[in-house]
């Protein structure tokens, strides 16, 4: 066993894992990991990308010379402006919407952290562990009852004086972002705090005692330091604001879609599913380019993501 | 030794950030108990219960809530096991086929819902499998199984060695190995991942879009509901269900701590 530890072989392994529980049960769980990454990982994707090379064609014509490989549904993101703009706006909107949960979360994981008691530590994790687990339609439905033109928020505006006629919040693609940095808040916020725990508190209080201001302790002891919690929760946010469905279905303004419902439409009202295929292919890749450069950037490993 | 004002500030921010945090889903809950068409808490009319009675009465949210419910059982079934016997074979790799194989495991959970469910899609319609709920169970096993690996994986790794080891040189066969050893020591675990793989189901959205055929779940219903003629009706089952949801975090949060190591 010891020096397998070194080894590369994979035969090597192997045998350690036979050693370890028989013939029989090394050979369910070899099973049972091939049939979920081959069968529900690994094929279907290749699946998708292979179908959205392919031209949307009549039953009657598969099989025939229309029949080929084609790059033309990659090049309808291009020659369609509407489209090319809502993915501009999807990326632009979920990187914005990833931005301000940065800021926003940074001084809450911060206090949580390093400042709180334990005790209070504690509690208020178990509180921001609740709006954690409700789900995002309901949360995002809330911001819909409050930010309505007839809502809470315009009328308790109106009845301080501070406006005169109620604001209409849900213009534009506004109410899309509000939505997102409160249903994904709380994803920028526990990665951020579990990196800033392992903080060694003595290296704050020595950049404290050796004169440093509170924004250089913060730039070059602590925010180095929640370096790998920042690249999750910003992949975390990112991923999920550029995947969004229920956000921009609820709260965007009519004018102004998401990519996701672009690529609703192709499935379910376009019936075109190889061109929604290269769209769904082109989210992913927008969002697999995104974890690459945060990685990157900060210098993690999917081994940190995941945890 | 932090300035007083400096405390002042962030004990503010901490306060108002929790108002955000907390005050949309007070005002989504009050807006149904409010006897006013459009939900809202800003003109009150009056308390009623009203919309609990239309909740009850709904036929089409009931057949949602069976459904959530046979998909989040089916998925529980196929996830728990999978997840744990792929977390022992991590957990016996090294090198570079571990690595390897623990990137391809993580990998569900850092694609977008829509994507697994589009995918998820057009591979079973190839095959000839058309789309509804069988296939929603299928996505969704494929991300929620990278949370049950990882759980187990985690207690795994802070299993003692020796005792599976002890065991079989003093001639326990391996299933004995296993069932007398392993699995007594991933219970906690495994009972956890459970829970959270059938929450994760329950609460999903962008995978059942895709793959749902023209079957109802929760998520779906109340998405349609929202977007098609909205009532407190919807507020009504928002507050059942983050009542449920309180209940099941807190109670998760507080067994996570008691089985933390010391």
């Amino acid at each position: 066993m010891a020096d397998c530890e070194y080894g590369q072989d994979r035969h090597c392994h192997m045998k350690d894992v036979l050693s370890r529980y028989g013939t029989t049960l090394t050979g369910a769980m070899v099973l049972a990991t091939f049939v979920w990454l081959v069968g529900m990982v690994i094929l279907p994707y290749l699946v998708m990308v292979n179908y959205s090379f392919r031209p949307n064609l009549l039953p009657a014509d598969i099989g025939t010379d229309k029949d080929h490989y084609t790059l033309d549904n990659y090049a309808t993101l291009f020659r369609n402006e509407i489209h090319f703009i809502v993915f501009l706006r999807t990326m632009w909107g979920s990187a914005l919407a990833t931005f301000l949960c940065l800021c926003v979360s940074y001084p809450v994981a911060y206090y949580l952290a390093k400042m709180a008691t334990p005790a209070r530590t504690a509690t208020l994790l178990l509180l921001l562990v609740i709006p954690f687990w409700i789900n995002e339609i309901l949360r995002t439905y809330s911001w819909f009852i409050i930010l309505a033109y007839n809502g809470p928020l315009n009328g308790v505006l109106r009845l301080l004086g501070i406006i005169a006629s109620p604001i209409r919040w849900l213009s534009g693609s506004n109410g899309v972002i509000m939505g997102m940095v409160y249903a994904y808040i709380v994803f920028m916020v526990f990665p951020i705090y579990n990196a800033i725990e392992t903080l060694d508190r003595n290296q704050i209080e020595a950049a404290r005692d050796l004169g440093a201001p509170l924004w250089r302790i913060h730039w070059r002891v602590v925010i180095p330091h929640a370096k790998p919690g920042i690249a999750v929760g910003c992949i975390t946010v990112f991923t999920a604001a550029a995947g969004s469905y229920i956000v921009p279905a609820i709260l965007g303004a009519p004018g102004t879609r998401w990519f996701t419902e672009i690529i609703y439409q192709w499935f379910f009202e376009g019936q075109n599913w190889p061109q929604g295929s290269a769209y769904a292919f082109l989210l992913l890749f927008l969002c697999i380019v995104f974890v690459m450069a945060m990685m990157r950037l900060f210098k993690v490993g999917l081994a940190d993501i995941a945890r | 030794m932090e300035s007083k004002l400096a405390r002042g500030i962030i004990t503010a921010y901490l306060v108002l950030f929790l108002v955000y945090l907390f005050m949309p889903l007070v005002i989504m809950v009050t807006a149904a108990f409010n006897d006013s068409r459009f939900p809202t808490v800003m003109p009150w009319k009056a308390w009623t219960l009203r919309w609990f009675d239309d909740l009850w009465a709904d036929d089409r949210m009931w057949g949602g809530v069976l459904n959530s419910v046979l998909v989040g059982i089916a998925v529980v079934v196929i996830v728990v096991p999978i997840g744990a016997l792929s977390g022992l074979l991590l957990d016996s790799l090294r090198g570079r086929v571990r690595s390897f194989l623990y990137a391809l495991m993580v990998a569900p959970l850092l694609v977008p819902g829509v994507i697994i469910g589009i995918s998820t899609l057009i591979f079973w319609n190839q095959l000839g499998v058309p789309s509804g709920l069988h296939l929603s169970t299928i996505g969704q096993c494929s991300f929620i199984t990278s949370y049950v690996m990882l759980m187990v994986l985690a207690r795994l790794q802070r299993l003692d060695k020796s005792l599976e080891e002890a065991a079989l040189d003093l001639g326990a066969s391996h299933a004995q190995a296993l069932r007398l050893i392993v699995l007594p020591y991933l219970r906690p675990s495994l009972m956890t991942a459970a829970v959270l793989a059938f929450f994760q189901s329950f609460e999903n959205f962008n995978t059942t879009l895709f793959t749902r055929g023209s079957a109802n779940t929760v998520t779906i219903f109340i998405a349609s509901r929202i977007r098609t003629g909205v009532t407190p009706e919807v507020n009504a089952l928002g507050l059942v269900l983050i009542g449920i949801t309180i209940v099941a975090a807190v109670v998760y949060s507080l067994r996570r701590r008691s089985d933390a190591p010391a």
